[in-house]
């Protein structure tokens, strides 16, 4: 039995957890206001919001794609669809912005941007315009061109004052009234844990939903999204461990990490939307193995290492640079999963700097990633990894080049010839993302930009090229 | 016209009708509609293959799948398996052969959708291959057209050249684009009693979808009744091929007399349905020492796809616009439409006429590039004047071409804006800027004039209500709120009063489909005629009541005014007199669009009611480090006559803007050699989202006096500024030579990071 509240509803349903969460909401609850654009985390027309209770009995909401969400993993939640967010005849001031401000063409897109803004009203995040923007930064609109929505969405931001109580959110018609008694009705709901038959384990969802929803819809799914053994960012002396649950946009909130990593967020704009970043969980870019992950890539140049456990929680430690075997191929048995991965926090002297080039600069698979980090000390480079992705069958850990780096002076000439090495290390393919001749030379271009980028005063593109 | 003035008459500006139910999640899309007890869910079955002989297909498996109700095929075609609008060349269903992959073969009809996708699986079949052309040049190498190629021509090019002082050659590629209409294309059919059906269709032309249906069904017309709420999006993508999927619910309706909805998903319709052409074109321009182009020779090769469609209507598009703004005294221009094993290509936003204009700008890049001068010198040199005459015989009038170019450079300082960026391409390395301007002249009608025209349906209820049937579609491009503003301003009514009805085939017939930028002048004209016929009636009915002159009669805010003064009476009331006196309250006007003609025999004529005019100025940076780009700023001019709804006008001049330049910069399709389709996902093809938009766009109106032959003097707005988009394809490049000074110009669409960064470092 799945239990939840949808919008000021109690649920409790025996549909199989494998579901989407859309289907459930459109077909079997015939809410029509979530609408479906792609089914794929692509679109942001199916938005919804799911509100989580938190110890200190407040709820804590974001936005995810309902697409590609299954049904199990909104057991105990709070889930929030437009028809929720809607007072019985006003509109909220969400809704008032895009009607006044002509942010509103064929309509089909609306409701999702409605979800997600009403979700950025609700959520911790510092009522910036750059944040609000990444509020809907999941949501595609075809007709109006967004001029419209940016003034919409900067209009609902300004009146939002960095504001998020409950109460406030009501008294000024953000929200409708009901929202007040959902703490204590989530809390009343008997929240036991979802007995689990499935064979398939599924995390968030974002990838396995996009390359198999029949399967899943059809068969029993094992949930492990909210297992709390593999949540979790940890600082242990001078590791970091990472539980493979985490979703990414942990990462994004984690201060600490902010701290050791102060380019964070603007490496992980790059990953996906706000809505995929929600619910795309660490672990699963790690088994996703798509040789272009973005996290993979991130965690590579770390030098991470992975914690993998078996039913019997025996545990095992590989390093992430092992774990990959071939396309879509890795060392992980069918009874095994991984826990967490953990690193060694870069020093005073590491620099680390992330890459990616797609198509389309945001919510994009890039053509090439890849990532850097290196301690430049006694007037060499030490401890360098370097990862790139796109460009071979794996997400590739760089050995070779790795370890050209270290022991060399850091100038021009080192980094010319390491750029020699890393195109010998790789092979690219000409596919959707870009021809083989492309790759190559943004390979190089990316690993050029990891040393402008880390020592701007030293080095400039001109040292490169021409 | 001030910003300050601009920012409050859209606040003020009318709202789109919709946008409360769009907020709130309530209004219905064809996916939304209620449901039968007994409905049956659809899935197409589609060709895997390019081409080839249908050998075997072998559907026993899926039939035997629990909850497959049944699996129809052209054998299950009563009447014609014929679908083709201009030339009848496509079938509902293959029979023998397959044409393109995802070419429909059969449809599998299920208790759940999820079973019939379940059902697909289990089909097997057989094909043995046939040879596969995707491009239009090997189409041409082996003479597999569509139908005879068309030539406009004014003057003598032949000679023109030889005069002059400089010629050029090239030849340029646009790419398709696919319309990504958030709402993919669906059906509802239901069964009504003997044998009639109605069929709730997303489709822009529901009078295509009824006769084709009663062709395919072999009944009249007048059993099929089509029904339209609104679409998510349409851009040309559901003027035609809306049609196939409405017409296979209710065929699967006929045979199983029970309620079928056919939903594409979001991959089906990537898969199966045609986009923009791809234009492969090649072109000869020559100039006199002036910079005067008097001479422009082109050849369009459209890539067509596997059937007509509406190709041939969109190929005679493209020669309509070949010359853009500029006039041109020598032109000979002729597009071939190549038949290849692609899905039938299709309208999209500008018709045809984006992809004539990328020719002929890319012309104007060479020659300016060639000679190191600045392309927009060339430009502003050739824009049109008042009586200048255009390749196909109509002479312009009322131009605005070089009022709109002055006046963009001139409030937006050109100059300023130049000498900006060469300072910042001086100083520094790592980013370079570019900038680009694309004047647009875009001509408005159906170039086929018997199209030309609408009906409009008025009742007044005898509570003073109003309800309104047209053949406009709604799409989300405002028009039924335009429409909506023509009764409230003619009745002097509130808009409360007035309800804007879905589209409907019973209460409005044999209709053209809402496309062509025409739909509000077209049905917003006959709407004012039924709305004046009207209101001429009600004043009859003042007249006689109070003795009094009809002339002297007026309604204002819902008052009855005689001689400029205040009655008592009001709109209610008056209402109710007229029902008393047995008045008729409903009234039908027809419209079709006077003076436009077209021989097609001659290829001249007066084919266009007017055109709309603009210019553009566009901005970008390019990152030089990765190939990377952002658009800093476009800027517009644009002649949207007196705009009756500025906030929905602004709203498609910046849709259609983002829609160009995505076609322009990242959208890119792409087929394999076996004309599979790669870029089959939203995750595989790319639309602008929010962060890539230009960072700022400001669109100013052209002050004018409007065209009459525009509804209220409101020129049409839904293509014309699409083409603004072009600009940026050219300012991109600008800004590649900025760091690479051996770049050789390409004219090749669209312009993506990858052809940045190879052409930042070609040598």
């Amino acid at each position: 039995m799945i239990e939840f509240i949808l919008n000021n509803k109690t649920i409790k349903t025996n549909k199989n957890a494998g579901m989407t969460l859309l289907d459930f909401v459109r077909y079997e609850q015939r809410l029509m206001g979530t609408k479906i654009g792609c089914r794929e985390g692509d679109c942001g027309a199916c938005t919804v919001l799911v509100g989580t209770l938190s110890e200190d009995n407040t709820i804590e909401y974001q936005s995810i794609t309902s697409c590609i969400s299954s049904l199990g993993n909104v057991h105990g939640k709070h889930i929030v669809t437009i028809e929720g967010a809607n007072f019985p005849k006003e509109l909220t001031v969400a809704q008032s912005a895009i009607k006044e401000n002509h942010a509103s063409q064929c309509g089909f897109c609306t409701p999702g941007f409605v979800v997600a803004l009403t979700g950025f009203a609700l959520s911790g995040n510092e009522k910036t315009y750059d944040n609000v923007l990444d509020a809907i930064s999941g949501n595609i609109c075809r007709c109006t061109g967004y001029k419209s929505i940016e003034k919409a969405t900067n209009e609902v931001c300004q009146k939002l004052k960095n504001k998020t109580d409950l109460n406030w959110l009501i008294k000024h018609s953000f929200i409708p009234e009901y929202f007040k008694d959902i703490p204590s009705k989530l809390k009343a709901l008997k929240i036991e844990d979802n007995k689990q038959s499935g064979t398939v384990f599924v995390s968030g969802g974002t990838d396995l939903y996009v390359q198999q929803a029949d399967n899943l819809i059809e068969n029993n799914v094992h949930i492990i999204a909210d297992n709390n053994a593999l949540k979790g960012i940890k600082i242990e002396g001078d590791t970091c461990v990472i539980g493979a649950g985490t979703t990414v946009t942990e990462l994004w909130n984690h201060k600490e990490l902010k701290a050791i990593f102060p380019k964070l967020r603007t490496h992980l704009k790059l990953v996906s939307s706000e809505q995929i970043r929600n619910m795309a969980s660490i672990g699963g870019n790690f088994v996703n193995a798509s040789p272009i992950g973005d996290m993979t890539i991130f965690f590579l140049a770390l030098n991470s290492d992975l914690s993998i456990i078996n039913q019997d929680e025996k545990k095992r430690i590989l390093p992430l640079n092992q774990f990959y075997k071939g396309y879509k191929t890795f060392d992980l048995k069918e009874d095994e999963l991984i826990k967490d991965i953990q690193f060694k926090l870069p020093s005073k002297q590491t620099k680390f700097n992330f890459e990616k080039v797609s198509k389309r600069t945001h919510l994009d698979i890039a053509s090439v990633n890849s990532a850097i980090s290196f301690t430049f000390e006694n007037d060499t480079i030490q401890n360098a990894h370097v990862s790139i992705g796109g460009v071979a069958a794996i997400p590739k850990y760089l050995f070779k080049t790795s370890a050209f780096l270290n022991g060399k002076p850091l100038n021009v000439q080192t980094i010319s010839e390491a750029n020699k090495v890393l195109q010998n290390e790789i092979l690219p393919i000409s596919d959707v993302r870009g021809t083989s001749d492309y790759k190559r030379l943004l390979a190089s271009q990316l690993f050029f930009a990891h040393f402008t980028e880390t020592f701007p005063e030293q080095f400039k593109l001109k040292d490169f090229v021409q | 016209m001030k910003k300050n003035n601009i920012h409050s008459d859209l606040k003020n500006s009318i709202k789109n009708i919709d946008s409360y139910t769009h907020v709130r999640g309530e209004s219905i899309f064809v996916d939304d509609v209620n449901v039968r007890q007994g409905t049956f869910f659809a899935v197409v079955f589609d060709s895997p293959k390019a081409h080839g002989k249908i050998k075997n297909i072998d559907y026993s498996k899926a039939e035997e799948l629990e909850g497959v109700e049944r699996i129809f095929t052209y054998k299950d075609i009563l009447g014609e398996n014929q679908i083709g609008g201009i030339i009848p060349d496509e079938p509902l269903f293959a029979e023998n052969e397959v044409h393109y992959c995802g070419q429909p073969i059969a449809l599998i009809v299920a208790e759940s959708e999820f079973i019939a996708r379940q059902a697909r699986r289990l089909i097997t079949i057989e094909i043995e291959e046939l040879p596969v052309i995707t491009t239009c040049k090997e189409a041409k190498e082996k003479g597999s057209f569509i139908n005879a190629p068309r030539s406009f021509n004014l003057g003598n090019t032949e000679k023109a050249f030889q005069n002059c002082e400089y010629v050029f050659e090239g030849e340029t590629f646009s790419n398709g684009q696919e319309h990504l209409y958030l709402e993919t294309q669906g059906a509802y059919a239901e069964p009504l009693e003997n044998g009639n059906i109605k069929i709730t269709s997303s489709t822009q032309g529901p009078t295509q979808v009824q006769k084709t249906t009663a062709n395919v069904l072999e009944v009249p017309m007048h059993k099929i009744e089509v029904d339209v709420t609104r679409l998510g999006g349409g851009f040309g993508g559901k003027e035609d091929q809306a049609t196939p999927w409405a017409i296979m619910a209710a065929l699967a309706t006929y045979h199983l007399n029970q309620s079928v909805k056919l939903i594409l998903n979001r991959h089906d319709d990537l898969r199966m349905t045609g986009k923009r052409h791809p234009y492969e074109s090649s072109f000869k321009i020559g100039l006199n020492k002036d910079l005067k182009i008097l001479a422009y020779e082109v050849e369009f090769l459209q890539n067509s796809g596997a059937a007509a469609d509406l190709s041939p209507a969109i190929a005679e598009r493209t020669l309509f616009h070949a010359t853009n703004s500029y006039f041109v005294k020598n032109v000979k221009t002729t597009v071939l439409s190549c038949k290849t094993n692609l899905p039938p290509n299709t309208a999209f936003r500008g018709f045809g006429g984006p992809q004539g204009m990328f020719v002929i700008e890319s012309a104007i890049a060479k020659v300016a590039d060639e000679l190191g001068v600045s392309a927009h010198k060339i430009q502003e040199i050739n824009l049109l004047k008042e009586s200048d005459v255009f390749s196909y015989g109509q002479i312009a009038t009322q131009v605005e071409a070089q009022n709109s170019w002055h006046s963009a450079t001139k409030q937006f300082n050109l100059k300023q804006l130049k000498s900006d960026i060469e300072i910042f391409n001086k100083s520094n390395d790592h980013f370079k800027k570019g900038l680009a301007l694309m004047p647009i002249t875009f001509g408005i009608s159906f170039t086929n004039t018997p199209m030309n025209h609408a009906r409009a349906l008025v009742h007044i209820y005898q509570d003073g209500s109003i309800g309104i049937s047209t053949a406009a579609v709604e799409m989300g491009q405002g028009v039924n709120t335009k429409l909506l503003q023509i009764a409230a301003q003619i009745f002097s009514i509130s808009n409360k009063k007035v309800k804007i009805e879905t589209t409907n085939t019973t209460r409005v017939a044999n209709t053209s489909p809402t496309a062509a930028s025409a739909t509000a002048d077209l049905n917003g004209k006959a709407l004012l005629k039924a709305c004046n016929a009207l209101l001429e009636r009600l004043k009859t009915v003042v007249s006689e009541e109070y003795n009094v002159n009809k002339n002297s009669v007026e309604i204002i805010g819902e008052t009855i005014h005689i001689n400029n003064k205040k009655t008592s009476l009001v709109w209610n009331e008056l209402i109710a007199k007229a029902m008393l006196k047995r008045v008729a309250l409903t009234e039908n006007a027809h419209y079709a669009t006077p003076t436009i003609h077209f021989d097609k025999t001659k290829e001249k004529g007066h084919p266009f009611a007017y055109h709309v005019y603009g210019t553009a100025i566009v901005t970008t940076t390019v990152d030089c480090t990765r190939g990377t780009y952002i658009l800093d700023s476009v800027k517009i001019v644009h002649d949207y006559g007196k705009s009756m709804s500025k906030g929905i006008d602004l709203g498609q001049v910046e849709g259609a803007l983002v829609q160009g330049i995505g076609w322009m910069t990242m959208e890119e399709i792409a087929y394999n050699k076996d004309g599979k389709l790669l870029s089959n996902a939203l995750s595989t093809y790319k639309v602008p989202d929010i962060f890539s938009v230009a960072k700022t766009i400001d669109v100013l109106p052209l002050e004018t006096k409007g065209n009459d032959m525009a509804i209220l003097k409101s020129k049409a707005v839904g293509e014309p500024p699409l083409m603004y988009g072009i600009g940026a394809y050219f300012a991109i490049q600008n800004a590649i030579k900025a760091f690479n000074p051996n770049y050789k110009l390409k004219f090749h669409a669209p312009m993506t990071p990858e052809k940045v960064l190879m052409g930042l470092y070609e040598s």
